[in-house]
């Protein structure tokens, strides 16, 4: 009963509007475009916080990362004369690793120290600038590495120390461009190393928001760490601008992997304790994931914000162009207005007539739009196929956000512009419809 | 016999800036059921104003108004609605068709907002459209019909509800004699089924067919006559 009412109203509604189809059309338009763009902005931005969530979970949310940073340098003042050194000790390792365990039992996964170093590494006349990582056999886990040929370190090479390498694939690829590389050696200033395994390709990590740097693990070069410590040392030497410097650093990294989540701020507490107070000048630091997943989100609903504000003007653009229509509608109709009004109907009926009109705009435009959507991802790789193929240079220039920006339709964005579509229609046709319902009968019959 | 309609000293003065109006000035007059009545006088006299009042479209400054015996000099807006929709049949002059809508769909629309919706209430609108001899029209719209056709559109529009009567303003107005003739036979049959009818006219020939005129002059009841 009332349903059929209102598809009555509703059909009413459609045949008006198409008596005036361009007209229509054009107030449609306003909304699709307002729509069409929330759900393609709302999508790119889903899309570039899905890619930093990514990242961020490359490093593991369950890790700790405490990393030794070099410290600005201070002039002449270098504390140890030719020497710069600073931080992460063995010993604090081993502090770490005893207060983690007395604060809680069974929380550690694994934890993993490592020293990496850049170094050039030879083959016959073959050379190449590779990142030298000392590392333990929990290394390959932690940072989701696989095995392509051989194996892994082990913890028989670590202890006593073996002259063995595992290669990264590019490194591999560059120093054995034409043989398989197990067994045969490299060498690594004076010393040479046996090849055991190759690791399989791993796509680069991201920068993270100044706190970690991007990492390329493509030409790494994996040793015991032990063997790093016995044949390269601590002390390494680095040409900076002519003059040669020295450093001194016991670790580099230690990777703390806890066993699930809920210990991550607990545990990253206690380390950050130990950091501050071993190393109160800063030449340490400690990132946790976790951390940056829970700024990555905070950075992501302050973007939806500016974009919920300006896909709003967009919509209140729309609604404007949908009142101007409805008036002139209603004024128009004038004459309608009054015969119905003379057959029966109240002021309500007149104001439902309206509003029905209106919202049907508003929502085939909500509707189209959300179809244009969906064109949102083809869209987009077009476009950037089409700029790969016209200029390659151009492309190589792009931020890998935007090179490898992947669209997301968000379920809710496509139910909110529907609900925001016809929220629009309710309120910007709120005023012809009672314009239309408040006109005098008698005059709206005299109307021509 | 029962009456349809009943006005007691019925006034309506319109208030202006500089001065005020009195458009009828306390009218009174019965009409009983399957009454026939044509309202005549000079321009100005008061009939659109009376019209208006009798259509439930107006209130009156004073006096009261009743249909069969009820009031409806005090309902608000939407009691006029109401009764508009439930007891009243509306024919114009300029017939007043919805363009946008089919000549059943132009029938059906009393009954849209008199808030019941009968299922056969389409076989209801197109045997209506028979009556007034359009049954092979129900799929056109207005602008497809002649004036004469447009005014039966208009006629059998106003029978939808069952009205407790007829009101008509001019109806003949826009139409030639022959059309008119046919029109005026229409209101006679009509009539003679029981209908009461209303009508405001200017012309002779329409007052020379109905029953009883009523002439108005300077918003007062000059004449009531029976034919
Ligand atoms: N809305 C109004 N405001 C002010 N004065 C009005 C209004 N409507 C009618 N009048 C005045 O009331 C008087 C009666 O008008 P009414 O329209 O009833 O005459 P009428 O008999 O229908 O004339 P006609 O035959 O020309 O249609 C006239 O003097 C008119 O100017
Ligand atoms: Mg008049």
């Amino acid at each position: 009963m009332i349903l059929k009412r209102f598809f009555q109203t509703l059909r009413l509604g459609v045949y008006s509007l198409l008596l005036h189809k361009l007209r229509s059309g054009l107030a449609v338009l306003g909304i699709l475009i307002g729509i069409t763009a929330v759900i393609w902005l709302v999508a790119m931005g889903e899309g570039v916080s899905y890619q930093a969530q990514q990242q961020i979970k490359d490093l593991g949310a369950t890790n700790i990362i405490v990393r030794s940073v070099r410290p600005a340098q201070q002039g002449s003042s270098a504390s140890s004369g030719l020497f710069l050194e600073y931080g992460l000790l063995r010993e604090d390792f081993d502090l770490i690793v005893s207060n983690i365990r007395r604060a809680t039992s069974d929380v550690l996964e694994q934890i993993v120290p490592l020293r990496e170093i850049k170094k050039e590494a030879r083959r016959h006349d073959l050379n190449l600038d590779v990142r030298v990582v000392g590392c333990t056999p929990e290394y390959l886990d932690l940072n989701h590495l696989t095995i392509d040929r051989g194996r892994f370190l082990t913890d028989s090479d670590n202890n006593p120390p073996e002259n063995v390498a595992v290669l990264a694939a590019e490194a591999a690829k560059s120093l054995f461009p034409l043989e398989n590389p197990i067994n045969q050696t490299i060498q690594i200033d004076a010393d040479f190393y046996r090849i055991v395994g190759v690791t399989e390709d791993r796509d680069p990590t991201a920068a993270i928001g100044g706190s970690l740097d991007s990492q390329d693990y493509n030409l790494d070069v994996y040793i015991p760490l032990a063997t790093l410590r016995a044949r390269i040392g601590d002390m390494i030497f680095t040409s900076r601008s002519g003059s040669r410097e020295g450093e001194i650093v016991q670790l580099s990294q230690i990777t703390i992997g806890l066993k699930d989540l809920t210990y991550v701020d607990a545990i990253s507490e206690i380390v950050r304790k130990i950091v501050l107070e071993k190393h109160p000048n800063k030449d340490v630091k400690v990132i946790v994931p976790k951390e940056l997943l829970r700024q990555a989100a905070l950075l992501r609903m302050m973007f939806n914000v500016l974009l919920i504000l300006i896909a709003g003007i967009s919509l209140v653009v729309g609604g404007i162009g949908i009142m101007n229509i409805m008036l002139a509608t209603v004024t128009e109709r004038t004459r309608e207005i009054g015969i119905r009004r003379a057959l029966g109907a109240k002021r309500r009926n007149v104001i439902a007539q309206f509003l029905v009109e209106s919202v049907v705009l508003t929502g085939i435009g909500g509707g189209l739009g959300v179809a244009f959507g969906f064109l949102c991802k083809p869209t987009i790789n077009f476009a950037r196929d089409l700029v790969m193929e016209i200029s390659p240079e151009t492309a190589n220039t792009l931020p890998t956000t935007i090179l490898e920006l992947q669209p997301i339709i968000a379920p809710w964005s496509i139910i909110a512009s529907l609900l925001i579509s016809v929220g629009v229609g309710l309120i910007f046709g709120m005023y012809p419809a009672y314009r239309a319902a408040n006109m005098d009968p008698i005059e709206a019959l005299r109307h021509e | 016999m029962s009456l349809a309609l009943r006005v007691e000293e019925l006034a309506k003065h319109y208030v202006l800036k500089s001065e005020t109006v009195r458009a009828l000035r306390g009218v009174s007059f019965d009409v009983p059921e399957g009454d026939y009545v044509a309202i005549m006088g000079p321009s100005g006299s008061g009939k659109s104003t009376l019209l208006n009042l009798l259509g439930c479209l107006d209130q009156p400054t004073s006096g009261n108004f009743f249909l069969r015996d009820v009031s409806i000099a005090q309902l608000n807006d939407n009691q006029r609605s109401e009764v508009r929709a439930a007891h009243i049949g509306f024919v114009f002059q300029s017939y007043n068709l919805i363009p946008q809508l089919t000549v059943v769909e132009n029938i059906e629309v009393p009954l849209y907002y008199q808030g019941n919706l009968a299922p056969d209430q389409r076989s209801y609108c197109k045997q209506l459209a028979e009556m007034v001899g359009l049954g092979d029209r129900l799929r056109h719209r207005p602008t497809q019909l002649s004036g004469g056709q447009q005014q039966r559109v208009a006629i059998a529009r106003s029978l939808a509800n069952n009205p407790y009567f007829i009101l008509a303003d001019e109806p003949t107005g826009n139409l030639d004699s022959a059309t008119t003739h046919d029109i005026l036979s229409l209101f006679e049959s009509l009539n003679e089924q029981g209908k009461t009818i209303v009508i405001v006219t200017h012309e002779d020939e329409v007052a020379s067919r109905v029953k009883r005129v009523i002439r108005l002059r300077d918003g007062e009841i000059d004449s009531d006559t029976r034919n």
